[in-house]
């Protein structure tokens, strides 16, 4: 059963498979998204994710909804935490299964980037030197008109 | 009576994670513009608009009981 989920708890990764698991599946592509010590110079000693959850939740579920209709046969579950984490948590797992391998890897492509424009999640970095909200991480930074741009093509 | 919600650096600004306002059927950019004045140290250039979850344009209306928010740029993943 797919599931779009924000959490604040580890996120057990074995659930998010086990719950795209179907007998049409050939192929279940499982991304996991941790944080990273070192951008360039910068030395992230620790992250906080922040999430208007409820409206995130119905993202992800929007998400799921346009890989069904881009992908069909296609299941999908993605999980987000936030709070804080350090170096190496798991922040975000996503698992697609697909009936052949080439629609799990490209629909669990879609999903993380479209996470990155339209799930109202913030992530603060704290570094060795100071701390910042970050924005902006597809450069796209105007939203002419308040609303994010339709599906990509 | 609406609510307007605030997120990550906003709430850093102002102190305050919400807020409700009297006014209502105005439309979000001149509700934008009314923070603004009343909250100068609020930035919300570059925010995607939400109104109860959905995303929404400038010119909708906000109507009594809305809850509406501006979201800065998502940086989720």
């Amino acid at each position: 059963m797919e599931f779009y989920k924000i959490t604040a708890d580890e996120i057990d990764v074995n659930q998010v498979i086990t719950s795209v698991i179907r007998p049409e599946a050939g192929a279940i592509n499982t991304f996991i998204g941790t944080v990273r010590e070192f951008t360039g110079e910068k030395q992230t000693v620790s992250l906080q994710y922040e999430a208007y959850p409820s409206m995130a939740e119905k993202q992800l579920t929007r998400i799921g909804v346009e890989i069904h209709e881009q992908w069909p046969g296609v299941q999908t579950s993605i999980v987000h935490r936030i709070g804080k984490l350090a170096i190496s948590d798991i922040a975000v797992v996503i698992a697609v299964a697909s009936p052949h391998r080439a629609e799990s890897y490209e629909a669990s492509r879609y999903a993380i980037e479209r996470i990155k424009e339209i799930v109202p999640i913030w992530k603060k970095e704290y570094w060795t030197d100071g701390e910042e909200w970050i924005g902006d991480q597809l450069e796209t930074t105007s939203f002419k008109n308040g609303v994010p741009k339709e599906e990509k093509e | 009576m609406i609510t307007v919600l605030f997120f990550a650096k906003q709430q850093e600004q102002i102190g305050l994670d919400k807020i409700e306002r009297a006014e209502s059927q105005l439309a979000v950019a001149e509700l934008k513009q009314k923070l603004i004045e009343d909250y100068p140290q609020l930035t919300l250039d570059h925010t995607m608009i939400a109104i109860n979850e959905e995303y929404a344009d400038e010119d909708q209306v906000v109507n009594d009981q809305d809850v509406v928010a501006f979201i800065p740029p998502v940086s989720g993943g």
